[in-house]
């Protein structure tokens, strides 16, 4: 047997679990385990002989074919050629709503994270945005955010037809269902039961005693993500990657 | 005519208080040259991020170099936060212009085509939007029903940006990194450094010359090698992640920030 599956790769795993059927996925700055969940189903497909998926990590070389810069993947969000995004957030609320700029009153937030980058754009065109942050705390996942970088729903007089489509934590797993404006668990990770996610969670959700655990790798994809994938996110997170358990 | 100047000519060519347009870390920021901008104490700047700031634009703030700052974000990567902006976010010292990134492509591209404004999706039911006194909704003048944000163009003074290439005629290859060709576009002036002067023209080859911005756009060219350093020059060479931290970690006091620039100073 091979060292336990940490809690990254965990969250790695269950980010290819939700990216499946996606023909292309976009992967934003500083976003390490995106990059590798997008990876890893990419690797899996070419594993098992599947469709072939389309990674663009942004500020990669390697992974990331765009040639018009990096407009080419805002345009392809409006064209409806890109299917999966991720967006972080300092602070998530119930509606959905992210705040990438900081809490307490803009502009002079007495704690500032950097910006909204895209997602006030990204949320609206991308079917599949998943919504992922690894501190699962009452001042990460809020009843109300204090800045809205990016909205979870919208009326129908502005086009929309991207999303949140799930929340990632390092302890649960939600899906949002977008006609109620609602998150609901899906399961808790391994160490993690329903009240725990009720008392670090600091809004109300559907299926709140949800006995379901996230599923765990097996043994042959978390040795995937340990050799292929580590060696892949090298170029542009040489920091992570080398925090990761694997060969050498 | 593109002048070829020294980096210090090209730091007293850039005034206080200009529209700064900067390009981003590891694509083709210019630590290097805004490292002199800092040395001869520039002023008051408006600084427009194409579309996001890291170490180049938090090292203008410590010094106190920047008045107003259009991004939509500032992070120094794997090395965490950006200090100074944080702190000057804090104390009230920048009038901050929060954006997301394709609207300031979308400000961009209207300034390149000379045309006032540019239509952009999403956006709207954002705080983003509410503190923009330069963004408005709209409706789609096609379709009555349906709201729309539109951008004001902004067109910068000058880009400073550094690429891998120029030749002698002042044409620039800046290859995939389209988004600098836009801000050059946008801009009234392109200043660039560059690792290297080609004698030939870099125009004479078809396979490259789509990834070339021509001198039209290029008011200055100086070589200064490593001028992407410590953050990197997109397929030249990688950022100096360690040389990030240590700054990140200086930067956390302003008397660490200004020990920092002081100990690049003698070493330049």
């Amino acid at each position: 047997m091979s060292e336990a599956c940490t809690s990254r790769e965990l969250m790695i795993y269950t980010i290819s679990r939700l990216l499946k059927g996606v023909r292309h996925v976009a992967v934003g700055q500083s976003s390490p385990m995106p990059a590798a969940g997008a990876m890893l189903l990419r690797a899996l497909n070419q594993r098992d002989g599947l469709e072939h998926v389309q990674v663009s990590i942004l500020g990669s070389v390697k992974h990331n074919s765009f040639t018009g810069g990096a407009e080419e993947l805002f345009d392809c969000a409006a064209q409806g050629r890109l299917d999966a995004f991720f967006l972080g957030g300092g602070q998530i609320d119930g509606q959905g709503n992210v705040n990438l700029v900081g809490t307490g009153d803009y502009p002079n937030n007495p704690v500032r994270w950097p910006g909204s980058f895209g997602s006030a754009y990204l949320y609206f065109l991308v079917p599949r945005v998943i919504l992922f942050r690894e501190e699962h705390s009452l001042r990460s996942l809020v009843e109300r955010v204090d800045f809205v970088s990016a909205p979870g729903v919208t009326d129908e007089t502005v086009y929309r037809r991207g999303g949140p489509h799930a929340l990632l934590t390092n302890a649960a797993l939600f899906s949002f269902d977008r006609e109620a404006g609602r998150f609901r668990l899906e399961s808790s990770h391994p160490g993690y039961g329903w009240r725990d996610i009720r008392g670090t969670t600091g809004f109300s959700y559907e299926n709140e005693q949800c006995e379901v655990t996230t599923p765990l790798p097996d043994e042959a994809t978390l040795a995937l993500i340990r050799g292929r994938i580590r060696e892949e996110l090298r170029e542009c997170y040489p920091q992570f990657a080398g925090n990761m358990p694997g060969p050498g | 005519m593109t002048d070829f100047v020294t980096p210090r000519e090209m730091a007293e060519m850039i005034p206080s208080g200009c529209k700064l347009g900067l390009a981003p870390d590891d694509y083709a920021a210019a630590p290097g040259l805004v490292r002199m901008l800092i040395d001869r104490g520039i002023r008051d700047l408006h600084v427009v991020c194409a579309p996001i700031g890291g170490m180049q634009v938090d090292m203008l703030i410590g010094a106190g170099a920047v008045a107003t700052l259009e991004t939509s974000a500032v992070s120094l990567g794997e090395a965490g936060g950006a200090p100074c902006f944080s702190r000057a976010v804090r104390d009230g010292s920048i009038r901050l212009r929060d954006a997301t990134c394709p609207a300031v492509f979308a400000g961009l591209t209207a300034a390149e085509k000379g045309v006032p404004f540019m239509p952009i999706r999403g956006i709207i039911g954002s705080d983003v939007l509410e503190k923009r006194d330069d963004w408005k909704v709209t409706s789609n003048p096609f379709d009555d029903a349906e709201k729309i944000v539109v951008v004001s163009a902004i067109q910068p003074d000058i880009a400073l940006f550094h690429a891998p290439e120029a030749d002698r005629f002042g044409n620039v290859r800046l290859g995939r990194r389209r988004e600098t060709m836009l801000l050059a576009h946008a801009s009234k002036k392109a200043f660039v450094t560059v690792e290297r002067i080609s004698e030939v023209s870099l125009l004479d080859d078809e396979k490259m010359a789509a990834g070339v911005l021509p001198a039209i756009y290029v008011s200055a060219v100086a070589q200064l090698e490593k001028g992407g350093w410590p953050t990197g020059l997109y397929a030249e060479y990688p950022r100096d992640g360690q040389e990030i931290e240590k700054y990140a970690r200086a930067a956390r006091s302003p008397e660490g920030f200004q020990a920092y620039v002081r100990g690049l100073g003698s070493a330049a």
